[in-house]
């Protein structure tokens, strides 16, 4: 099929040019003003829109297998496609965990029947248990670049140590979900003021950053490279700014409901304002937001968690952690990146190009599985493209979301920018904001 | 108080839920009190039972043990002549696996004007709320968060004392015995749901409250809490004019919090050589149920400082009134 997007602002990755994209075969044919429509293609016009890499999510939980009744890869990738994205990484907490060839062999199998490119983390321990390494090596032969047992963060430094050793020369990168658990279990919010009100256990702040401090120490001593998931501190943050200035290899990303709710959110016991690490006081969310605009940030990433209603319909500290984040990911990034005065290089940047980075799938990387994601928009690439209207209002609605799960904690906000277009593998797969 | 800023603050509780008592202004807890008055006299009758919630249907869901509490909000409704649906679901449903929501549908269905839920999770009121807005929802105590009807009865069982002291009778009263009222409250208060409803309903009535635990056994954060921390148990003893023992709550792993029992008793029980510092006068008080020996010795418990089987009985008029107050609604609305 052929695809020419007319007008839109196209977003390079040090500027911007109104532009028109024709797609043809699966790549980007050309990019210029005044492109001329071939024969039978399909015009779309994404004047006053942003035309840019589709959107990459370091942290989706796709729950298959194990969890169907909350998402499959399938609804997951559906639910991905609206919400702009052309690439998930599929975390590896599902039942059983994706700790070794078979099962990733599964949701590659699984991911490439979707309308997008699904990659996979690894868990770094064999059923996420903290005890024994899961067999790295052959899971990166399949072309896992990112190791993770996300849900809770490898709390034994030893074998944290030995994980980074044995990564490095695999050229792969452990992503921590920084927690340390004799400090933050049996918690379910931010400890602080208001869990102190509300009589619910809290989670440190302080139970982040230590974890955080161990691995920036164990990536100095081993040389290894880490991803930090979900940072929600000022603190953690600027941890990293120092680790990097330092020459460490560390990125990192941020959540989109850490940077958009805090804490007080907690006050009304509903479940769905319930995530690990836990939504923070309004200070914190602001040092997010400056280090995502300020260049600190690698990826907004969404930690997108269904849950079944049921297990949501529990009491707040009964029921699971997680939120949805996929559909709603791109217009709360353009909203904490200030709006209309939102600069759309940085949002492709932490939207596209910076997680396609941290999961190596730019341009430049070879890979068997899949095609090339956070590159520029130039002739002979990869056609994953996504357009973005800043201009469009809309109301989260629980019902009207394409996850199999209902958990969003937005549900009724009004939300600035939507995805109209996403071309993910050369064929359009969502037009004027539905999916094809 | 600080941490309600922005918070709507109710002036009544007629016809609204009762989750919490940090909403609650002097006014409506001066409410409950002078209604609980009025229901102290029909329970002195031969025949205690009064028509206002005849043909009303009031559920009692506990999810977590509970004798007493449940018995006094039972004989509460019973009093006021409302149909009792007593439901034990902590022995039933929920090891079924039945969600918070489905339990509740199920208990509506069966048409019920309103709910008293007990719940081992805080919040866990302020969600059946949301599930059934036409039922009116009374917490008798979720998790650590509040337990509303506790601290009102603790309110009235301390006027109820200070205005017979005084010859007086409560409701003429009102706040006034509160202003200046020196309030110690001892133990593990970071457990506590007594204390946080305690906390609230002094501090509105005009007390002042202080707080003395071993430091594991204190919130997280007290940022914004109407109270200050006595730094000295034994010294806060003798300038408190009531002194409220919290249970400690083994049950809840409070054990890991202290380093032995023992300890908490040598620091902050109330033994009876420490109650020795008591002033004359000063009102003894615990929600029950006792560990003695442990938080409060026995001998303190039975001394006629303490007033602790007063609290029981007070539970009973309180309860009526809540009910009465929530489920009515208006006050052309029931006849007494």
């Amino acid at each position: 099929m052929t695809y020419l997007l007319r007008h839109g602002l196209v977003v390079g990755p040090d500027a911007t040019r109104v532009a028109d994209v024709l797609v043809r075969d699966g790549v980007i044919a050309a990019v210029g003003e005044h492109l001329a429509a071939p024969a039978g293609a399909v015009v779309i016009d994404a004047e006053g829109c942003w035309v840019g890499p589709g959107f990459v999510d370091l942290h989706t939980h796709l729950r298959e297998p194990g969890r169907e009744a909350a998402e499959t890869i399938e609804s997951g990738a559906q639910a991905g496609a609206l919400g702009g994205y052309c690439a998930l990484v599929a975390m590896p907490n599902t039942e059983p965990a994706l700790d070794n060839v078979a099962l990733v062999s599964f949701v590659l199998d699984k991911g490439a029947r979707t309308v997008l490119d699904v990659a996979v983390a690894g868990a770094i321990t064999q059923g996420r248990e903290g005890r024994h390494l899961a067999p790295l090596a052959e899971m990166a032969h399949l072309g896992v670049r990112l190791f993770t047992d996300d849900g809770t963060g490898v709390q034994d430094p030893s074998l944290m140590r030995r994980a980074l050793e044995y990564a490095r020369p695999l050229g792969v990168r452990l992503a921590q979900h920084c927690e340390d658990e004799s400090l933050a279990a049996g918690g379910s919010m931010n400890e602080g003021v208001v869990s102190s009100r509300l009589g619910l256990v809290g989670r440190p702040a302080l139970a982040e950053e230590l974890m955080v401090m161990r691995d920036i120490e164990l990536v100095r001593l081993t040389g290894g490279a880490v991803h930090f998931l979900h940072l929600s501190t000022r603190r953690s943050l600027d941890l990293v700014t120092t680790a990097r200035r330092e020459g460490l290899d560390v990125t990192c990303e941020v959540a989109p409901h850490h940077f958009t709710l805090d804490e007080s959110a907690c006050e009304t016991f509903d479940p769905h304002f319930k995530v690990h690490p836990p939504l923070r006081p309004a200070s914190d969310v602001a040092a997010l937001r400056e280090a995502m605009r300020g260049g600190l940030v690698d990826a907004v990433a969404t930690d997108h968690a269904p849950h079944a209603p049921e297990l949501k319909d529990r009491a707040f500290d009964e029921a699971p952690a997680g939120m949805l984040g996929l559909e709603h990911a791109a217009a709360l990034t353009y909203e904490a990146l200030g709006g209309a005065q939102a600069d759309p290089v940085r949002f492709f940047e932490v939207m596209s190009r910076g997680p396609a980075r941290v999961a190596q799938l730019r341009a430049t990387d070879s890979r068997p599985r899949h095609g090339a994601h956070g590159g520029e928009l130039r002739e002979g690439h990869d056609a994953n493209v996504v357009v973005f209207d800043p201009r469009s209002q809309w109301t989260v609605r629980r019902d009207e979301l394409h996850s199999r799960a209902r958990n969003t904690p937005y549900d009724g906000r009004q939300l600035t920018g939507r995805v109209t277009t996403t071309i993910a593998r050369g064929r359009l797969v969502v037009h004027e904001g539905k999916l094809v | 108080m600080d941490w309600l800023e922005g918070c709507v603050v109710t002036s009544s509780i007629r016809g609204t839920n009762l989750l919490t008592l940090d909403v609650l202004d002097d006014r409506a807890i001066v409410e409950v009190l002078d209604t609980a008055e009025l229901f102290v006299e029909v329970n002195q009758r031969t025949i205690k039972k009064v028509p206002a919630l005849k043909g009303r249907v009031v559920a009692s869901l506990f999810y977590e043990e509970s004798t007493r509490t449940r018995l006094s909000f039972e004989t509460a409704a019973k009093r006021l002549s409302a149909d009792v649906l007593s439901l034990a679901v902590a022995s039933s449903s929920v090891k079924k696996g039945e969600s918070l929501r489905d339990t509740i549908a199920t208990i509506d269905a069966l048409g019920i004007d309103a709910v008293v839920m007990r719940h081992q999770s805080s919040g866990a009121a302020h969600q059946v709320a949301r599930y059934v807005p036409h039922v009116r929802v009374i917490n008798a105590g979720d998790g650590l968060h509040q337990h509303p009807t506790q601290g009102l009865l603790d309110a009235f069982t301390v006027r109820q004392v200070l205005a017979e002291r005084a010859h007086a009778r409560g409701p003429e009263t009102g706040k006034e015995l509160f202003a200046g009222l020196r309030v110690l409250i001892v133990g593990d208060v970071r457990h506590s749901r007594v204390a946080r409803s305690d906390i609230a309903a002094y501090t509105t009535l005009g007390a002042e409250v202080k707080l003395a635990a071993p430091g594991t056994l204190l919130p997280a954060s007290l940022e914004g809490w109407p109270v200050s921390v006595a730094p000295d148990f034994d010294e806060a003893l003798e300038w408190a004019d009531v002194v409220g023992v919290l249970r400690l709550q083994r049950e809840r792993g409070t054990g890991s919090f202290v380093p032995t029992l023992a300890e908490f008793t040598a620091t902050h029980g109330l033994t009876a050589e420490r109650a020795r510092r008591l002033r004359p006068g000063t009102i003894v008080m615990h929600p029950g149920p006792m560990n003695r020996g442990v938080e409060i010795d026995a001998a303190v418990a039975d001394s006629t400082a303490a007033v602790i089987e007063r609290q029981v009985s007070n539970g009973v008029p309180i309860r009526m009134a809540t009910l009465y107050l929530t489920v009515t609604g208006t006050a052309e609305e029931a006849t007494l």
